[in-house]
């Protein structure tokens, strides 16, 4: 009995079926990623590769393909993301294997292009939040008294506001551009960073090796940059992988809101509106965005599994 | 005590191997130790660090650390395999028949909870005792162990009492299920002299009366004397040799052994102060200062003293009786709030903040724990040569000469050790390290913090001659603080002794070691252990059992 056989007499059975053989497929191609990884890269990776559990090479792997996804957008996806190419929510043919949206653009590039749009925000908007938190986080937990008083319940105030609730404020205020969008991302989300690198760094600051710096007369920016930054790498690197996976979730919410990215660019969490109606006619294409979306949440999430492990040094 | 009655056999190990998981590979920590322990004997481990003391010590209660196994041998307790029982029994026999006293009392006690709360937790566990019994038991063994209000103490908090308190709190804890073996794990290496009596004290007379058999895992060999029956010499996981404690104090066999006897050994010339007509003025001179920590109690009091060129200056007493306090105010760190420093006759800005680079680069200190002293994430070259490029502004070629040379100045191997972190090197190398930091700033005064309490004796005494030869050649002047009378005997020229915040007495060494002594002094000397097996009986006896520690200064 082969499969299609299967599904139609036991439709649940089939699902356990596929789902059971998509994890295989995922186990399968996460072990050869890895050895794949410990064959190319030189010395030390190599050894941190070999030990890595299957779900960090796992995460990589996704990750990786996400970026080169984004990239190369251009030249993988079959066409530009607003060429209107057939009529409306067509059904998938094989020019278009995942079928067209409600304006009748394939759906595959756009999702292609999708990874570039809300994932490149995504990140530039995280990265901003980082420095502008770790810098001032630094400069708190170095300074101390009032200046870190003053940072530290200014940090509180933005904080105290709902995020979703004070970005559609500030988009409402400011308008829907790009820019806008990275920066108040930026500022709803440097507080919580801020908070993490104080708390880091708070533990770095007390140790004898920065009074013995402090005592040689060193200044403000050696200390943060050569003697407490390299302490307090670890933790923050696992952070920047959790709070990119909630930034990017805050602008697909906002995307899906109507306030995020705006139209034609595509834009994962605007696709799962657009073809939302599309689910009462039984189809899966809005799911697909959705899955993108998630299927890269869970990746970064496998790596910082993993990054925090390695850093807690934690052995069982 | 002990007896060779074969009954009275409690724990039999026998070709122990513990292998540790590093570097995706099994390295052998222990290799092959024999250990037999009769009832209510004391058995003494002593090597230094990496030896594999405190390995041993856990595998005879069938336990190994994260990352460890043990990889063959035998561990038989009472007549039971403790190797190949399943984790559940062994934890059944862990806290009711095996216990164990940890080094550091406070990071073992759960500071949210209390004292006797913790006591009767596996007394009522293992249904030995009811809540009641057990906490009228605890009472008793705390009057036992000599604890000040035994009906009380046990309802504060961990924090709430001091340290050689909690180390005896938790030796009566270790006692709660009356065990047949407690491992005592350097119970007093972090503790200060006076403190250490008590606990010795306390131990050792609990283990009598109770007639428990104990591992005693140190590296003090004088500690080890009054504790042990017998003593078992350990180095890099191998067996050294083993006598009773009388056998190898007076006639040890391996040279090993004796090298570790001999470390106190090391005694150098007293220097003299110059002549008051020479002219000469004090390199560092502290005058009259006070100090407190924000609005609190004044922790320094009226604090006088001078250090002269080329001479090492001990301040010695008891922790908290200001002597590091005294260390943050000649550096800056806390500003006095009345008194001056002088430096060279030159008056220094209170606060570190206001002084001039070439202030600062004067005074250099070396700290107590180079672990926390060194930044584990820069290069040993980096880490020596920042100090030399931040005074002297050498880059390039010159400063790699200058990092060589002071590698070379500390007999570390220049080429090994140019290009690695701290972690990876071994606790003296890493206060080495710590001395060529202080010595690339070419100062004319260092501050010693403790530098030796956290090493082994062989280690420290290195650590010692290279600080004299260092002096002899650079002329520095050091201002020594310790807690440790025999190092004081061995490095310093003059003496002083600070209690509770103020200078009870300083003058010349010979004169600070010999008779009539202030009170405090005298109690500071005579509760340094000896290599005489006797001392703590014969000091007890003088003291009187009341009359201990810090009860006997008051």
């Amino acid at each position: 009995m082969d499969i299609s056989a299967l599904s139609e007499s036991y439709p649940i059975a089939s699902i356990f079926v596929k789902g059971f053989a998509l994890i295989l497929v995922a186990i399968i191609a996460s072990w050869i990623f890895r050895a794949l990884l410990v064959a190319v890269l030189p010395g030390e990776g190599a050894k941190v590769m070999r030990t890595a559990p299957l779900t960090a090479a796992f995460g990589i792997m996704i990750i990786l393909l996400y970026a080169i996804a984004g990239i190369f957008a251009p030249w993988i996806a079959p066409y530009s993301e607003s060429e209107v190419i057939s009529s409306a929510f067509a059904p998938a043919d094989e020019n278009m294997w995942l079928g067209a949206d409600q304006l009748g653009r394939d759906l595959y590039s756009r999702v292609i292009f999708g990874a570039r749009n809300s994932v490149g925000i995504a990140l530039i908007a995280t990265s901003l939040a980082f420095f502008i938190g770790a810098m001032t986080g630094l400069i708190a937990a170095t300074k101390g008294g009032w200046i870190d008083q003053a940072m530290a319940r200014s940090a509180d105030v933005i904080m105290s506001i709902p995020s979703l609730i004070f970005s559609l404020l500030l988009l409402s205020i400011f308008g829907t551009s790009m820019i806008v969008l990275i920066l108040i991302i930026a500022v709803i989300y440097a507080p919580r960073v801020f908070r993490l690198t104080r708390a880091v760094a708070g533990d770095v600051v007390v140790m004898d090796y920065i009074e013995a710096a402090r005592l040689r007369g060193e200044g403000l920016w050696y200390l943060i940059r050569k003697e407490i930054l390299p302490n307090s790498k670890a933790p923050l690197i696992a952070e920047f992988g959790l709070e990119f996976c909630f930034v990017f979730l805050l602008i697909a919410g906002l995307s899906f809101l109507g306030l995020g990215i705006q139209p034609p660019t595509a834009d994962w969490g605007s696709m799962v509106r657009e073809n939302a109606t599309l689910i009462s006619f039984g189809e899966v294409t809005p799911l697909i965005p959705a899955a993108a979306i998630s299927l890269l949440t869970v990746a970064v999430n496998f790596v910082v599994d993993w990054m925090l492990y390695r850093s807690s040094g934690l052995k069982e | 005590m002990s007896t060779e009655n074969e009954n009275d056999l409690l724990l039999k190990i026998r070709d122990l191997k513990i292998e540790g998981y590093s570097d995706e590979e099994w390295v052998g920590i222990v290799h092959g130790i024999d250990l037999d322990l009769h009832r209510g004997e004391v058995l003494g481990l002593i090597g230094e660090s990496g030896a594999g003391k405190s390995t041993i010590g856990l595998a005879a209660m069938g336990f190994t650390r994260d990352g460890c196994r043990i990889s063959g041998g035998s561990v038989q307790f009472d007549g039971m395999e403790l190797t190949s029982k399943p984790k559940s029994e062994l934890r059944k026999l862990r806290g009711s028949r095996i216990a164990y006293v940890a080094q550091s009392a406070a990071a073992s006690f759960n500071p949210a909870h209390k004292l006797i709360d913790q006591h009767t937790e596996s007394p009522v566990h293992y249904n030995i005792k009811s809540l009641s019994e057990s906490q009228a038991d605890a009472m008793e063994l705390y009057e036992k162990l000599r604890l000040p209000n035994p009906k009380e103490i046990g309802f504060r908090y961990p924090h709430q009492v001091s340290g050689g308190q909690l180390q005896r709190a938790m030796t009566a804890m270790a006692m709660a299920c009356r065990p047949d073996l407690i491992i005592f794990d350097e119970p007093t290496t972090a503790l200060d002299v006076t403190t250490q009596i008590e606990v010795l004290a306390a131990i050792r007379d609990i283990v009598e009366q109770f007639n428990t058999a104990a591992i005693y895992i140190t590296h003090d060999l004088a500690v080890v004397a009054q504790m042990a029956d017998r003593i078992k010499v350990l180095l890099k996981g191998n067996e050294v040799e083993e006598a009773d404690t009388a056998t190898m104090l007076s006639a040890p066999k391996e040279d090993y052994t004796k090298s570790l006897w001999a470390v106190r050994s090391f005694r150098r010339p007293e220097k003299q102060r110059p002549t008051a007509d020479s002219g000469e003025i004090p390199v560092v001179s502290v005058d009259g200062i006070d100090a407190a920590y924000g609005k609190g109690l004044k922790v320094l009091d009226d604090v006088s003293f001078d250090i002269y060129a080329g001479m090492t200056v001990a301040v010695v007493g008891e922790s908290g009786s200001g002597k590091s306090t005294t260390a943050r105010c000649i550096t800056g760190l806390l500003p006095p709030s009345k008194g001056v420093i002088r430096f060279n006759g030159e008056e220094l800005p209170p606060s570190y903040k206001k002084r001039t680079t070439d202030q600062l680069r004067q005074a250099q200190m070396i700290y107590q724990m180079a672990d926390t002293a060194l930044n584990p994430r820069i290069k040993i070259c980096d880490i020596i040569g920042r100090p030399a490029q931040f005074y002297s502004g050498l880059d390039g070629a010159k400063l790699k000469t200058r990092v060589e040379e002071l590698l070379d100045l500390i007999e570390l191997e220049p080429a090994q050790y140019y290009n690695r972190y701290p972690p990876e090197l071994s606790g003296g190398q890493k206060q080495r390290i710590g001395i060529a930091r202080a010595l690339a700033a070419e100062p004319s005064f260092i501050i010693c913090d403790e530098v030796t309490s956290a090493l082994d004796q062989l280690v420290a005494e290195g650590i010692l001659r290279l600080l004299d030869r260092l002096q002899n050649t650079l002329g520095l002047a050091y201002m020594f603080i310790t807690h440790d009378l025999a190092t004081v005997r061995s490095i310093a020229d003059e003496v002083v002794v600070m209690k509770e915040g103020r200078v009870v007495e300083q003058g010349p060494k010979t004169e600070m070691f010999t008779p009539p002594h202030h009170a405090y002094t005298d109690l500071l000397l005579s509760s340094v252990p000896e290599m005489d097996p006797d001392w703590l009986t014969q000091l007890l006896e003088q003291r009187g059992v009341d009359n201990i520690g810090e009860a006997a200064g008051n």
